[in-house]
């Protein structure tokens, strides 16, 4: 912050919280963002309650949508998000050839709840 | 166009530079020209950022008047006008909380008779006459009492030692410390103590003792002579100040480890706050001292009207100035209340109860009831349990439910909430008969007093910030007063 200067320890640690936060949603300072929807910005999607449509009972990256049923407005892009099509599904759907291709692509994956960041973009 | 206007703040001035305190962050930022212009003009008239623009050119660029706004609507000391105020957060622990203070009424009686006591005068919330609570605490009450507070502590536990005179009953006291001692050992804990008094039983085996087990002591005393004997009497109505002086002396002159305060109370007729602190500490050789107005029902003769607590305010800042000076000196002064206030603004404390009580501090009867603190120590309808079968966790959660500073809505738009939250349980149940009440007699004093703080706070600050490194990553228990 350029204009205030924090001076005892609680104004510090807002300064950090402030600094690190989205610029826009200032009630929301304090994590640094680290998933972000794709269409945030601007507000494409009127606001309503978040309802998980889709969404399975567990943490299963591939089969979530947004709350619209699309997968316009989920948290991360589509190409990672495939990992239990490839995973747990028997549908044949486009995923990276682990056998030929792809051998690693999972490898920093060992589970995705936890790991999901670490799955490789894969390009052709 | 979007008005402004300031948020829950106060604007002061230290040192020749303008501050924010933040409500209810309890933050204080310094700031700048241009957003001291743009606070000022927003605090004249809520304003639209165009109007805010139009006011301030030729002084300031819009550029950095937008700038400055944006940081002070992040840190919410503007707020738009047109959305409804934002409620304070009411977050409850979900778990218990660690126990760390437990104050023990070690005996319910008293050699003195002062006719402000809350424990005994007219506005004594027990009556420890009806023989439901014994006079003095068991060894085995105290006992039960030391594994509750073993128990339920964290790796640190304080354990203050209280009355009545607590000295009355210092048979019990000392076999306490011992058991506490070995058993805290066993548990792998740290356990350290404490005891106020009124000084008139320290003997020179008392002296040694206290000294040898590093007791914290605070002496509850009201000043020279003439002011002590007005309300500290024995009950045959003979002055005590004769008795405790040399007593106290000697006290101070053995007992080296820890510094030793005094108490006052303050009432309308012993309000002589330079005096009272100039004799305790240069005379007897106090460390320390804290005072506090006497806590009564409105009407009783020593009770303190709005006229009273202005007097209290205006003594006290003249006192603040001394320790002031010595700070910028990095000097100790012992000005208590200051020192406090300092630490929790330094910290940036922002309160959602008023003190420990009920929370991390609960006191304990002499027939082993647990007790919000020790002011309520054996009044059933302030209960939480007793030492025997446990905290009572359900009772506890629905007074902290209560209790929260959310619910007062008085407070809600207080910038002095932070660091008041509402004040003492026990003086609102003596002024008003309930402890959910906020103290609204004080609040001009509370902010009063908290603005000449922050001041100091800010001189300090700009002159000798290294002072403050004293109040971080320091713990201090809460004291029994």
């Amino acid at each position: 912050m350029k204009h205030l200067k924090p001076v005892n320890q609680k104004a510090r640690r807002l300064t950090k919280a402030v600094e690190a936060g989205p610029a826009e949603a200032p009630a929301d300072a304090g994590a640094k963002a680290d998933v972000i929807a794709l269409q945030q910005r601007p507000p494409q999607q009127p606001a309503g309650p978040h309802i998980p449509l889709g969404c399975a009972t567990i943490f299963s990256p591939g089969w979530e949508v947004d709350r619209t049923g699309g997968t316009a407005g989920l948290c991360q892009p589509v190409e990672r998000d495939l990992f239990d099509c490839h995973f747990g599904c028997y549908w044949p759907a486009q995923v990276p050839d682990q056998l030929n291709h792809a051998p690693t692509w999972t490898g920093k994956c060992a589970a995705a709840q936890k790991d999901w960041r670490k799955i490789d973009l894969i390009f052709p | 166009m979007i008005a402004l206007q300031p948020g829950d703040c106060h604007a002061f001035e230290a040192a020749g530079r303008r501050f924010l305190y933040l409500a209810p962050s309890a933050a204080v930022m310094a700031i700048d020209d241009v957003s001291a212009a743009v606070f000022d003009t927003i605090a004249a008239r809520p304003q639209s950022r165009d109007d805010l623009v139009s006011a301030l050119a030729g002084r300031h660029a819009a550029e950095d008047i937008d700038d400055s706004v944006a940081e002070l609507v992040r840190v919410r000391a503007l707020a738009r006008a047109e959305l409804p105020h934002r409620p304070a957060p009411k977050i409850l622990p979900l778990t218990p909380i660690p126990l760390a203070t437990m104050v023990m009424n070690v005996t319910n009686q008293c050699n003195l008779s002062c006719a402000y006591c809350y424990e005994y005068g007219e506005d004594k919330i027990v009556q420890t006459d009806n023989g439901r609570q014994p006079k003095w605490m068991s060894e085995e009450t105290a006992r039960e009492s030391v594994e509750l507070l073993l128990r339920e502590s964290g790796t640190v536990a304080h354990l203050t030692f209280f009355g009545g005179e607590t000295l009355m009953n210092f048979k019990v006291l000392k076999t306490t410390v011992d058991y506490a001692r070995t058993r805290a050992a066993e548990l792998n804990k740290t356990i350290d103590f404490s005891l106020t008094t009124n000084a008139t039983l320290l003997k020179p085996e008392i002296i040694e003792f206290l000294a040898d087990n590093d007791f914290g002591v605070t002496v509850s005393i009201d000043g020279p002579k003439d002011l002590q004997n007005k309300f500290r009497v024995f009950h045959g109505g003979a002055g005590s100040y004769e008795i405790v002086a040399p007593k106290i002396k000697a006290l101070i002159a053995r007992h080296r480890s820890r510094p030793i305060g005094a108490r006052v109370t303050l009432t309308r007729d012993t309000l002589d706050v330079r005096r009272i602190y100039d004799h305790l500490t240069n005379d007897l050789g106090f460390w320390e001292v804290g005072f506090a107005p006497v806590t009564a029902a409105p009407g009783r003769p020593h009770a303190f009207g709005e006229d009273g607590f202005n007097d209290v305010l205006a003594q006290f800042r003249d006192l603040a100035a001394d320790y002031r000076d010595a700070a910028l000196a990095s000097r100790h002064h012992g000005f208590g209340n200051v020192h406090e206030t300092l630490g929790e603004i330094h910290k940036g404390a922002s309160k959602a109860w008023p003190c420990g009580a009920g929370f991390g501090l609960l006191g304990v009867s002499t027939a082993g009831d647990i007790a919000l603190c020790h002011r309520f120590a054996g009044s059933d309808d302030h209960k939480l349990g007793d030492v025997h079968n446990g905290i009572d966790r359900a009772k506890q959660a629905a007074f902290l439910d209560a209790h929260h500073v959310a619910n007062k809505t008085d407070c809600a738009t207080c910038w002095a909430r932070p660091v008041c939250a509402g004040g003492c349980y026990h003086e609102a149940h003596t002024r008003y008969g309930t402890t959910e009440r906020p103290n609204l007699h004080y609040c001009e004093w509370i902010r009063g007093w908290t603005d000449t703080c922050l001041k100091i706070y800010g001189e300090i600050a700009e002159a000798n910030p290294g002072f403050f490194r004293q109040f971080e990553a320091t713990y201090e228990a809460p004291q029994a007063s």
